[in-house]
């Protein structure tokens, strides 16, 4: 069954914070909500379905619809799969509306990295129970480190430069500029992003993420409800989501499983690369980046290089306007999980309510990707196609 | 230079995967190996992850390959290297690249295992540049 048409996603939410250290979790998630229902013009009450991920506190999804007062829940989904989580809930909310078990489901996330560190949490992913624990736990393996060695071997099968990778930041801090919430607002040069300090080679600093407190909430809701609420509609076209893993030593670090849920996702929606007028890709890193967009079919496997250089990335100069809202890279990565983020500024560029600097014209079709765990070892990839009410 | 008597780390050990450190204890580096489909896999699991059959064991390796990828964390003392390093017999492991001038390493080198010990009597294989 496809999803096609199925679903809207009716409403919007980011938490305006990048430090949260007044505030807890739940409280975190609980705004959120509101946030997010009151965008959609619905209630509380109206919610029949909840969703969220591992940030969530408590087990699964159960504590928060609690302390959400949550009483109407008929359907619940706490998939986890780190950063692409959100896109993979958009995917199953719209699934589960096609089928008619639910019509309003609301999607949070919320994370506290920083007031955590404050506060002496540790945040680390790791779970030592893991099988592959042992066998990579030993070497010092990290978020930046494993990312760093996509991004060694993808130069060194196709020549791909850090000057290369570099423009990705540069592209994502311009539009940054415009986001008065954007936790980094100064445009950046090539040479800015070299010049900062080695993280783990060949990444600089600038080549990562922020790490901010704060999240996002989503309403997915059914055609029916949708155009009852008077808001703009933004329809789900299409989704895929697969995993990609080390199968078995078999190891290839210079693609992400976007190879395989991207196609699903256009195929569902019944478009191609060439009709995406604006993309929200995941910037953990900006490996990240490069790679998707190669897998995506945005360019050929290896030319991800030429194709992000020289402003292709940057709204109203490029062909492929992204991260619009600047992204991981400069704005926000609430909780180190960017998929929610990459869905809300999706929905605005559909919408049409984009900072007027960054908006694209006509933006009738446009793609969010995520990119959970880890490009070096395991990830989990998620593949959202999201269109105006013509699409 | 990595000096590998500053490098010491801790393994987590459990009743599947205690063979194959006690095989790294005695300098021995193990993949997993399945007699049904005579494929290697790493890491070694009780049940085969490419034909799901039981019939597996550990098989000894060579102990060489070439780095597949790596990446220097100079901010450590000593450079912290981590590498993806492909076995001779056709598998890619996660390992450190030791005992080497992380200048001059570059992929497809050719490198030998390692053993470091650990801080609970464990060794851990890493590898090392020929």
């Amino acid at each position: 069954m496809s999803i096609r048409g199925k679903a809207f996603v009716a409403g919007i939410y980011e938490h305006p914070c990048r430090g949260a250290a007044n505030k807890t979790l739940a409280q975190l998630h609980a705004e959120i909500a509101k946030g997010a229902i009151a965008d959609a013009g619905l209630s509380m009450g109206d919610v029949d379905a909840y969703f969220c991920a591992g940030d969530a506190p408590g087990l699964g999804p159960l504590n928060m619809i609690e302390y959400l007062g949550l009483q109407n829940v008929r359907h619940m989904d706490s998939t986890e799969t780190g950063g692409s989580s959100y896109l993979v809930h958009v995917n199953h909310a719209a699934q589960a509306i096609a089928a008619g078990h639910c019509n309003i489901a609301l999607i949070t996330l919320a994370g506290r990295p920083l007031a955590d560190a404050k506060e002496g949490k540790s945040g680390g992913f790791h779970n030592t129970e893991a099988p592959d624990f042992p066998f990579e736990a030993p070497f010092g393996a990290n978020v930046a480190n494993m990312y760093a060695m996509c991004a060694k071997r993808h130069m060194h099968e196709f020549g791909t430069t850090s000057e290369q990778l570099a423009w990705i930041k540069v592209a994502a801090s311009h539009h940054a500029q415009y986001n008065e919430n954007a936790r980094l607002r100064n445009i950046v040069t090539v040479d800015e992003v070299l010049a900062s300090p080695m993280i783990a080679d060949p990444l600089h600093r600038l080549d990562c993420c922020v790490i901010t407190d704060g999240g996002g909430g989503l309403v997915v809701v059914s055609e029916a409800v949708a155009r009852g609420l008077r808001r703009p509609l933004v329809k789900v076209l299409g989704a895929g989501e697969a995993p990609k893993h080390l199968s078995a030593g078999r190891v290839d670090l210079t693609f992400s499983g976007a190879r395989w849920s991207g196609p699903k996702a256009f195929e569902e929606a019944g478009v191609t690369a060439k009709d995406i007028k604006y993309a929200s890709i995941y910037d953990s890193f900006t490996i990240t980046v490069l790679e998707t967009i190669e897998d995506l079919g945005f360019c050929e496997k290896g030319a991800g290089g030429r194709f992000v250089s020289d402003g292709n990335l940057i709204s109203g100069v490029g062909r492929l306007p992204f991260n619009t809202d600047g992204g991981g890279l400069c704005n926000n990565h609430p909780g180190n999980r960017g998929g929610m983020t990459k869905v809300i500024e999706a929905v605005r560029q559909v919408r049409g309510v984009a900072h007027p600097r960054v908006q694209v014209p006509d933006c009738d079709i446009a793609l969010a990707h995520g990119t959970g765990g880890l490009l070096g070892s395991r990830m989990g990839s998620a593949t959202l196609i999201l269109g105006n009410q013509d699409a | 230079m990595s000096n590998l008597n500053e490098i010491k780390r801790r393994v987590v050990t459990n009743v599947e995967n205690k063979p194959f450190w006690e095989a790294a204890g005695q300098g021995r580096l193990m993949v997993g190996f399945c007699n049904a489909c005579g494929e290697n896999h790493y890491y070694p699991r009780s049940i085969c992850p490419i034909c799901y059959s039981t019939d597996t064991e550990l098989k000894e390796t060579s102990g060489l390959g070439q780095i597949y990828s790596f990446s220097v964390t100079r901010q450590a003392d000593p450079p912290h290297i981590i590498a993806y390093v492909t076995l001779n017999e056709g598998v890619t492991m996660l390992t450190n690249i030791v005992d080497c001038d992380a200048g001059t390493l570059r992929i497809g080198q050719r490198v030998r295992v390692h053993f470091v010990e650990a801080e609970d009597g464990c060794a851990i294989p890493m590898f090392s540049p020929l």
